[in-house]
């Protein structure tokens, strides 16, 4: 076992401002990820030269993989880092920020624009209200088990940061909406209004953006099966393409 | 009419989506992505006697479980309204599209949680709470993109805006990005901030959960009830940055714990508690893994922790129905559950205490409300598992409401409030935070930190001596003193984590203090609240709710009568 614990960490003050490798090492212990020693670093923020630096800046919260804050690259992969075991890592291991979203500091970046997406497909269900209107619609359970796989997305960027298509001024929405553009279409109450996601995925930026490099269900942490969710709604939108030229 | 609601888990989202539906105009503020809250760690499921497990299952039995489970400790005519409305409120949650488990018929699913003897608990995999939370989070989304709800994402509740007549008219803000400090203005604001795990350090709880926020408006006069209550989880993953959850729902599904005693595994639960087994309420699982390992040190390879075991259940099963935290097994340990037993161990969990409020939810401070965790009033004395995913939707569901009836018989309303109220707290915030940029000591705040967390697990903990409960006082006090000295190591004005984490810290001490001087005073044992120098639960002297309030000095305590008058109470008993 190493008795300490080396660390290449690209920092940066916002987006407009240079970019410079800092090192640092932290004592060993067993059973450490990447953010039990970032949590280190900052009790005493000392760099390897011996200088005394600024605590590292990061997102994170649940610290065990559902919340999806913590994404940055990790030696050169996309993923979590509370996950990132160390001993499962080869040193020094290198920290960058995602590189398709404008940093904050460190390797905290704005991913806003995930959200912004998830609004232009309309990925709800249309309820009239939240009171109670009884039972909802039965649902076979093998129907509910894909559905779910699908709804465990955490938002985190992963299959942003893989996709060729994507990137700061592409207008591409990404993988992860068009899987739940899909899953809502399916739902029952969610199925009456298809026609209007559909339409938002048909424009630019829409699904014919994706270049089918499958790249995003390599890099998903919840293994989200992305490209046959893709797949399914391109045949979807071809059939909703007749249809509404029929009804023209 | 403008509301404020300040956290974006269940009981902050379902305030927001009420005031909504209402006609409000709503700001809603929150540390991190509402998609982000801390409700999706949530795993095991919520309840609700839909009875659809042919079981007889009813809204009454459910009352009483929550009743006895919580040692008589809750109001009972709230408790009522909770399990009345469950079912509905589950209702609602499938129509939005939450991907509960199926019967095969297409009904929802039920299994069996702690401290019940029918199935009740609807869920989603083992990622419940973040099912019901995507689901409200997506509803949220349309309410913004219609243009009826903003979001003030990344932003700190940093206080309350009193008036000079002791009326919430609004709160203050940080942005940690920009740093920069704001007043806003409302006519009612709802905290929804969440529990406090992080007063122990190390938690199940995410690391957003500081109860920053509770201490605040606690040193502005809101009390804080029943903080001694602290629910520790019988069943977490040792670790070192965090006690991950290993849910009750594998008990639920058949997991079993144990240990070895000469040479042979030992069920010591289904040995002491016959009636319940492994699902005795969660108080009382813990004490006895903390009696097997810290006092008859039985622990597995002499450390503290036992085995949770589920290998005799078929890996299918278990994977559509525990899916979740098996992985988060793997992940983190790197072990199968499937072919190994889990190590687990007691972890501080769930804060039953909160801020004090009527039964409208409304606290002292007419205007300001809170809902959810940070409240303290459905589960007495110790929670029943899947009842708090529960307890915050509920909660929420009524305070959107309740804060609207209460802004329609107003007098005056925020917009009439002078400028100058705002100017004066932001003044005072803008003040505060000044002063924790110059603070260049030699203390650094993360270690005071740990250090605290420390003292609440070992000395406030799941068995409570009065002598360590003076000692951890002690040390909360040296602690307040080393804080003076602080340095703060980033005087960053953009997006820096000290600064805010050092505030945070301040408003942990104080309620650090609040749950042990509460304790301390508590001279009985009830729910979760263990102490050995008086084992018993004395209804006499103590079936009383604790209001603890801010003084210089330290929390002042008053106590009050619990609402019984619908369940006389009696002896607890579950073996
Ligand atoms: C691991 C785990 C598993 C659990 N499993 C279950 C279960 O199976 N069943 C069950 O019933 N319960 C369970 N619970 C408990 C349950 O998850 C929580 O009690 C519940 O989700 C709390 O919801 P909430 O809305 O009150 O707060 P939270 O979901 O914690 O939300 C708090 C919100 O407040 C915001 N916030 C906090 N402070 C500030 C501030 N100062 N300024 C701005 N925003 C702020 C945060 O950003 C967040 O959005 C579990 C808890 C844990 C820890």
């Amino acid at each position: 076992m190493p008795d300490s614990i080396h660390l290449k960490i690209k920092r940066q003050n916002g987006s407009r401002d240079l970019p410079r490798w800092e090192e640092f090492k932290v004592p060993y212990k067993p059973n450490m990820n990447v953010l039990s020693v970032l949590m280190e670093i900052r009790k005493n923020p000392v760099n390897v030269n011996g200088e005394k630096t600024t605590p590292v800046v990061w997102d994170c919260s649940c610290l065990e993989e559902v919340c999806g804050a913590c994404t940055m690259v990790i030696n050169g992969n996309v993923r979590q880092a509370c996950s990132a075991l160390i001993d499962k890592l080869p040193q020094p291991i290198t920290l960058q920020p995602l590189s398709k979203f404008p940093v904050v500091r460190d390797l905290k970046v704005d991913r806003a624009v995930l959200f912004e997406h998830l609004k232009k497909v309309k990925a709800w269900v249309n309820i009239d209200g939240t009171f109670d209107l009884g039972p909802g619609p039965r649902v076979p359970e093998r129907e509910r088990r894909w559905m779910y796989e699908i709804s465990r997305c955490m938002t985190c960027g992963c299959c942003y940061e893989a996709c060729p298509n994507f990137n700061s001024r592409s207008k591409f929405i990404g993988p992860a909406p068009l899987a739940q553009v899909l899953r809502f279409n399916k739902h029952p109450i969610g199925a009456m209004t298809q026609e209007e996601r559909m339409e938002t995925i048909m424009g630019e930026g829409g699904i014919t953006d994706c270049g089918n490099a499958q790249n995003c269900i390599e890099a998903c942490p919840k293994k989200i099966p992305l490209t046959t969710a893709i797949a399914q709604l391109n045949r979807d939108t071809t059939i909703h393409g007749i249809r509404s030229w029929f009804r023209k | 009419m403008k509301v404020i609601v300040i956290g974006g888990g269940l009981a902050g989202l379902l305030s927001v989506i009420k005031a909504a539906e209402a006609g409000a105009e709503v700001e809603a503020f929150s540390l991190v992505p509402f998609k982000r809250s801390h409700s999706l760690c949530a795993q095991g499921g919520i309840n609700a006697a839909l009875n659809t497990k042919g079981e007889n299952d009813s809204i009454q039995q459910h009352f009483e479980d929550t009743i006895v489970g919580g040692d008589f400790l809750a109001n009972q005519t709230p408790v009522k309204g909770l399990v009345e409305a469950a079912p509905g409120l589950i209702y609602a949650f499938d129509r939005m599209g939450v991907m509960f488990n199926r019967t095969p018929e297409g009904f929802i699913d039920l299994r069996l949680f702690g401290g019940v003897k029918n199935r009740r608990t609807a869920f989603a995999g083992a990622t419940t709470g973040q099912q019901l939370l995507y689901a409200l989070d997506e509803q949220v989304r349309k309410w913004i993109a219609a243009g009826k709800v903003k979001e003030y994402i990344g932003w700190e509740f940093l206080s309350a805006v009193i008036d000079d007549e002791g009326i919430c008219r609004g709160i203050t803000a940080q942005d940690l990005n920009s740093m920069e400090i704001h007043a806003f203005r409302a006519d009612a604001v709802i905290l929804a901030t969440g529990g406090e795990g992080m007063i122990y350090g190390k938690s199940t709880n995410s690391v957003i959960c500081t109860g920053s926020a509770a201490g605040a408006v606690y040193q502005q006069g809101v009390p804080f009830a029943n903080g001694e209550f602290v629910q520790f989880h019988p069943t977490a993953m040792p670790g070192d940055d965090k006690l991950r959850l290993m849910s009750e729902a594998s008990r639920g599904e058949g997991g079993r714990i144990w240990t070895y005693k000469d040479g042979k595994p030992w069920y010591f639960l289904e040995e002491w508690y016959p009636a319940y087994g492994n699902l005795v309420p969660r108080d009382i699982a813990s004490r006895a893994i903390y009696k097997v390992c810290v006092e008859m040190g039985l622990g597995i390879d002499g450390k503290n922790q036992v085995y949770l075991d589920l290998t005799h259940k078929d890996p299918e099963f278990l994977e559509v129905r525990l899916g979740g935290i098996m992985e988060i097994y793997r992940n983190f340990y790197g072990e199968d559950p499937v072919k190994v037993p889990m190590k687990i161990f007691p972890a501080p969990h769930y804060f039953m205490g909160g801020m004090y409020v009527d039964w409208n939810h409304m606290t002292n401070i007419p205007g300001l409300f809170a809902a959810g965790e940070c409240d303290y009033m459905y589960h007495g004395a110790n929670r029943l598992g899947a009842n708090s995913l529960l307890s915050a939707a509920y909660s929420g569901y009524i305070c959107g409401p309740n804060a609207i009836k209460y802004i329609k018989g107003m007098q005056k309303s925020a917009a009439d409030t002078p400028q100058s109220i705002f100017d004066r707290e932001l003044a005072r915030q803008t003040e505060i935070t000044q002063s924790i940029y110059n603070m260049d000591g030699t203390e650094n705040p993360y270690i005071i930190h740990e250090e605290m967390g420390e003292t609440m697990i070992t000395d406030v903990g799941v068995v409570r001596y009065e002598k360590n409960l003076l000692r951890a006082d002690e040390k909360l006090q040296e602690l307040t003193e080393r804080y003076k000295n602080i340095g703060i190591n980033d005087t960053g004005r953009w997006a820096n984590d000290v600064m805010p984490f050092v505030r945070q810290l301040w408003n942990m001490l104080q309620l650090a203090r609040v749950i042990t001087l509460g304790a301390y005073n508590r001279k009985e044992s009830r729910g979760s609240h263990y102490m050995p120098d008086y084992p018993e639960r004395n209804d006499d002297q103590w079936l009383k709710t604790t209001k603890a309030y801010w003084t210089e000095s330290g929390p002042r305590f008053e106590y009050e009568d619990v609402d019984v008058s619908l369940l006389k109470p009696r002896a607890r008993k579950y073996d």
